[in-house]
């Protein structure tokens, strides 16, 4: 049934090419698997990411909608092209201002900016927004992007690596270090690498909520498919087929067996060939699906006497969390002003441009996993486990990784390419298609919460009371994590004498929720933050006031009884703001009085956040050793998935060791030749892993300045394959190939460990969560057209107490693209299962949607963490939808009590209070 | 085997559909993510090779635009300010990857509810030129879009051109709703055309897309414009004009309450910015 091959004559970044395709193979498969540029990505293979952009006769085009026929004769550049022995400015450009993080846009981004800049050498930023449009970044936000293109007119010819002195690190902004390929193409993500005698694997998925199913005569079935190779299912799997990232609460199978609890679930696996995959039609795959009755809601499966989604979970409840201090019912009975809400939130995709991809081969008895991951040793864990192989026989070899932001934390396909490499002996390779990667992969939980809080006459809260459904899905994944960590920040980053909140995880048959940024507190802070504003109002006080009388100071307990004796930052994030406030407030005030139709609004929220695990074991081992030619070599094993742990790790080394950052290089994450430095998630890997990498960093200076015997005043110094140490007038050296290396090669070396220090929480919730937390506040100003209901944001002003700003540029870059996935969930994410499994019905933010974001970083050191720096990844999201909607509710008197506030939402409200007024 | 054809002639073109049944491929935009990742089980007619069939032109009744004229090349064509809608609305057909090969016919022959091309297209009363191995025929938009995914193309037929008749007078202008500043789908949109003399309203065309199964013009609020002096008067009466074509539904973008009354609004705004007079927000002091 498949179409005849005929040859393609086209040029490629000026070289002329031939390929023998089917005419209509997309432009997009045939540069990456016949040409092999895989600079150019596949984010959707629809036209709704612009990931696959290239030029053709000079023109932007996505490269997934054009047929292979239509490019003969043309001229198509590429990301590969650009670079002409040296990077182009604008690549340059991307470098110097951070405007690439993960990569897996970046190709698409300057491809398209380079046609731009042919005709606008020195664009406009509406004209940058306006070429840029058309492509997805969910990594930056997108303002350094538009900086990038911008200034690239004015980079000068040769980058400035910015790569500080010894000692220096600390502080300064070098260019990331593995920055350079994520601009000429050549990084590799997971599914970029692919052998080329690799089995195509499909994955053959439930397209209900909820059903039994049997298969028919699988054999039968492949033996009239030239090309198929073989189908497995729950049947060929050893191992046990239960895998989830906590432990006891593993449930969810690799291939199901027999039934499934969600629509995608994965059921079977077909291998074959890579053209007979292209031009397999599954339709007549022998399974038949008998379907069953679903819940999709929490409220629907707390009902009683409903069916259980796991039969050893009574009411459907997967676990909850609380945390309980004082007698919050007394306090809000004597509390002068009390305000109670309600908020619900929607299920939001993490929307990553890179779908999950990798490959799995053999070597010898290992099986090797090549694939894109946030948790190497938890997806070798889970992969061994599947597998029925030992933890030993399972190698993981992360890709660079396109955005994870807690999806890629969980494993997708990992067991399953094993699977088939097992069964077959051969490589076996998968990239999810969108659809694919957004039906079977998690979500940020949805939340139906309600809270009261109550404050004295003077403004002090005095008590709080919160709970909230958080709608988990078909399996556990991150449910328990997210049903803990809501109950201790639900109360904000303000004292609370009297609380009690209660999370609970309840299973749905809708997509399994998991980790997203923020494990459920962007959900509850909405909740809480509203309702200040709402206090602030009725006390009669200024919202910004309120929040400065209330917020945590040295020496506040927690609602968990944690007594913070110092770093606590919010204070001086909030007072940072206040500048702004009044200038905000008062431009506002002046617009207002002059519009009708359209109103402006000032909305501020803050945030908390615990670094690591919540009182759970959470180490991060760092390896760094010194080889006979003077190189430094560590072994980086917190996962880069874009947020710049590879740079910032490494200059907290390097400042530790007292040698240059330009002398290190890398060691990946593979688990077999880099120590486990945990996954990366709940922005642990700076303080934790940057924790662990300071002590390896001065034990291995120690051995070194024992060896000279030299006191800890000394310095070091690389002069080719020797150290060189001076203390006083006393210069030592050290003939680094005179030493003799170990097996990895090193002349010296150090590993440490590095636990943060937490208790366990008792039933009331109380002990000590984390060793140390974040801080942050944000203003959102924004204006409301009240005859649509949309919202134009004007500003974002973001305060964050990072405790020390190992690496400027890359925190902003963090913040800003944390606002930007906030814009999304205050605005327009909600991801419908079954109506939004695409990226044209699921929105995320353009570059056109994000304001300009003025960052203000605060540095309230906290003595645990590295250098006193404090985690940052998640916080950063967390005050951006409540800012918002609270401006909102400043400029028209509503509050949207379901986000994304959507247009339609908005005007819905504005039209309630209308009618009850 | 399927077939694949990419003839260079529309005779050579149309002789293939008269030999059965064909999926017609022409920019690719709605061709390839309808297909996904499934393989191709029709014979598929490449039309891209129909030099003849794109740019736009010019006869003594009509202006011609081929059937694959992309939306850039409607952008960079000199056309009469009528056209301003149809640019405006090119401009925010998906991306500029997207405009620089998808064609205003293809927009058409996807018959999608929320094409932002068919607006600006029944303002300038369109037609579509029919073609087969046996006959030509044109037929006004409204005939040919006949719900959602669905047209008026018979078998062994494609789309040729779009054809706008002359004068195209007068001034025009478009207005897209979306819940993002690029790359969305319209929760509602509208194209306006306004001719005036003396300053009052001549004629006036008013179309909307994504409330209903298919862009419709409105004969209620035409009707109450013409004749109208071009002041603020024109929003009283759309206010109170009928929209009796319109019949939203509620989806993920919006609810049918919200497209209603937006419609409304955006109706208002685009009429005035076609009269010259775009919406101050300044409050009279």
């Amino acid at each position: 049934m498949s179409m005849d091959r005929a040859d393609i004559a086209f040029a490629v970044n000026g070289a002329a090419v031939s390929v023998n395709v089917p005419p209509l193979r997309r432009l997009s498969s045939v540069l990456r698997d016949e040409l092999l540029l895989t600079g150019t990505k596949v984010g959707c293979d629809a036209g709704d990411c612009g990931a696959c952009t290239v030029l053709v006769d000079g023109d932007p085009v996505c490269a997934c909608l054009m047929p292979a026929a239509s490019a003969a004769g043309t001229a198509v550049t590429t990301v590969e092209g650009l670079a002409n022995g040296r990077l182009s400015a604008l690549q340059a450009s991307f470098l110097a201002h951070g405007a690439a993080q993960c990569g897996i846009c970046t190709p698409a981004l300057l491809v398209a900016a380079t046609a731009l800049l042919e005709k606008r050498p020195s664009p406009t930023e509406i004209e940058v927004q306006d070429a840029l449009g058309g492509i997805l970044c969910r990594c930056t936000g997108y303002r350094k992007i538009i900086a990038a293109v911008m200034d690239a007119s004015r980079q000068p010819a040769s980058l400035d690596f910015r790569l500080p002195q010894s000692g220096h690190a600390i502080g300064s902004s070098p260019v990331r270090l593995d920055g350079v390929p994520k601009v000429t193409g050549v990084e590799m993500f997971g599914g970029d690498s692919f052998p080329a005698d690799a089995l195509a694997v499909l994955v053959v998925r439930s397209p209900h909520y909820h059903a039994s199913f049997a298969f028919g005569d699988l054999d039968g079935w492949a033996k009239t498919h030239p090309g198929i190779v073989g189908v497995f299912t729950a049947s060929d799997i050893a191992g046990k087929n239960c895998f989830g990232v906590i432990g006891p609460f593993a449930d969810q199978p690799a291939l199901a067996e027999g039934f499934v609890r969600l629509r995608g679930e994965a059921v079977a696996l077909v291998a074959g060939e890579r053209e007979a995959i292209l031009d397999l039609d599954l339709s007549d795959f022998p399974i038949r699906w008998s379907e069953l009755p679903h819940v999709l809601q929490p409220c629907e499966a707390r009902i009683e006497g409903v069916a259980l989604i796991h039969g050893n979970r009574p009411a459907n409840l997967l676990t909850k969390g609380f945390v309980e201090r004082g007698d919050p019912e007394a306090a809000l009975a004597a509390a002068a002003v009390t305000v109670t809400g309600a908020i619900d939130t929607s299920y939001v995709e993490h929307a990553y441009i890179e779908p999950e991809a990798g490959y799995a081969y053999l070597d010898g008895e290992t099986l090797v996993v090549v694939a894109c991951t946030q948790a190497p040793y938890m997806d070798r864990d889970d992969t061994a486990k599947v597998l029925g192989l030992a933890v030993d026989k399972v190698r993981i070899v992360p890709t660079a990784t396109g955005g994870g932001f807690g999806s890629k934390l969980d494993v997708s396909l990992q067991p399953l390419i094993g699977l088939v490499a097992l069964k077959t002996g051969r490589p076996a390779a998968l990239a999810y298609t969108r659809n694919e990667s957004m039906i079977s992969t998690t979500k940020r939980h949805p939340a139906e919460m309600k809270a009261t809080i109550g404050a004295d006459v003077t403004g002090q809260v005095t008590g709080m009371v919160f709970e909230g459904d958080f709608n988990t899905g078909a399996y556990a994944s991150w449910g328990p994590t997210v049903a803990n960590r809501v109950p201790v920040h639900a109360s904000g980053p303000y004292a609370t004498p009297n609380y009690r909140a209660e999370g609970r995880a309840i299973h749905t048959h809708g997509p399994i929720a998991g980790a997203f940024r923020g494990f459920g507190v962007p959900q509850a802070t909405i909740m809480q933050e509203t309702l200040y504003d709402e206090l602030a109002g009725r006390l009669g006080l200024d919202r910004l006031d309120f929040r400065v009388n209330n917020c945590l100071r040295n020496g506040s307990e927690t609602v968990t009884g944690q007594r913070l004796e110092s770093g606590v930052g919010i204070l001086e994030c909030l007072e940072s703001l206040r500048p702004h406030w009044t200038r905000a407030t008062a431009e506002a005030d002046v617009f207002n009085s002059l519009n009708a139709s359209k109103k402006r609004g000032v909305g501020v929220a803050s945030c908390w956040y615990g670094c690591g695990n919540t009182s759970l074991p959470n180490p991060s081992t760092i390896r760094v050793g010194i080889a006979a030619d003077g190189t430094v070599i560590l072994h980086q094993g917190a996962v880069d998935i874009g947020q710049g742990s590879n740079t910032v790790i490494t200059q907290i080394c390097a400042d530790a060791l007292g040698l240059p950052l330009e002398r290190f290089r890398l060691k990946s994450a593979d688990t077999v030749i880099t120590p486990d430095a945990g996954k990366t998630s709940a922005s642990r890997q700076t303080f934790v892993t940057g924790k662990a990498a300071e002590k390896a960093g001065r034990a291995l200076r120690e051995k070194i300045l024992r060896f000279a015997n030299v006191s800890d005043q000394a310095t070091l110094q690389l002069d080719g394959p020797a150290i060189v140490i001076r203390e006083g007038e006393a210069v030592r050296h050290i003939d680094l190939a005179s030493l003799a290396a170990d097996a990895d090669g090193f002349v010296f070396r150090a590993e440490e460990t590095y636990d943060p220090p937490t208790l366990p929480l008792d039933s009331k919730g109380q002990g000590k969560p984390y060793a140390v937390y974040g801080y942050g506040a944000q203003i959102a100003e924004l204006e409301v057209d009240l005859k649509l209901g949309t919202v134009k944001l004007l500003k974002i002003t973001a305060a964050h107490d990072v405790g020390k700003a190992i690496n400027p540029l890359l925190v902003e870059g963090q913040i800003e693209g944390g606002i930007a996935q906030g814009i999304g969930m205050a605005l327009m994410e909600e991801y419908i299962p079954g109506r939004t499994e695409n990226l044209h019905d699921y929105l995320i933010p353009t570059i056109g949607d994000v304001p300009p974001i003025e960052t203000i970083l605060v540095e309230v050191p906290d003595p645990e963490g590295p250098f006193g720096a404090k985690g940052l990844g998640e916080h950063v999201l967390i005050p951006t939808a409540p800012a918002i909607l609270n401006a909102i509710r400043h400029a028209t008197g509503v509050l949207v009590t379901k986000v994304p506030a959507t247009p339609s939402r908005i005007l819905a409200a504005i039209r309630d209070k209308e009618a009850r007024q | 085997m399927i077939r694949y054809a990419k003839p260079t002639t529309v005779d050579e073109a149309l002789a293939l559909l008269g030999e059965g049944a064909w999926r017609i491929l022409a920019g690719g935009t709605d061709f390839y993510p309808v297909q996904g990742s499934k393989p191709f089980r029709e014979n598929v007619l490449d039309i891209n090779g129909l030099a003849a069939l794109r740019g736009i032109a010019e006869t003594d009744s009509h202006w011609v635009i081929g059937a694959r004229t992309t939306w850039t090349d409607v952008i960079r064509h000199p056309l009469p300010a009528a056209f301003d809608a149809l640019k405006q609305a090119a401009r925010e057909v998906g991306s500029i990857q997207i405009q620089n090969v998808a064609s205003v016919a293809g927009n058409l022959c996807n018959a999608s509810p929320a094409a932002d091309g068919v607006p600006g297209l029944l303002v300038l009363d369109a037609e579509v030129e029919l073609r087969s191995a046996a006959a030509t025929r044109h037929l006004p938009l409204p005939e040919f879009i006949l719900g959602n995914r669905r047209t008026a193309l018979r078998p062994g037929e494609m789309v040729t051109a779009i054809r706008v008749p002359k004068p195209a007078a007068g001034t025009s202008a478009f207005v897209k709703l979306g819940a993002r500043r690029y790359l969305v789908i319209s929760i509602a949109m509208v194209a306006t055309r306004l001719v005036t003399e003396n300053g009052a309203v001549a004629d006036a065309a008013v179309a909307v897309g994504s409330c209903s199964a298919v862009a419709q013009r409105l004969a209620g609020v035409e009707a109450a414009l013409r004749g109208l002096p071009v002041d603020a008067g024109l929003i009283t009466a759309i206010q109170s004009a009928p929209m009796a074509e319109l019949s939203p539904i509620a989806d993920v973008r919006g609810s049918a309450e919200y497209r209603l009354d937006a419609v409304r609004e955006i109706v208002a705004r685009a009429v005035l910015t076609a009269a010259g007079r775009p919406t101050g927000d300044k409050v009279a002091a």
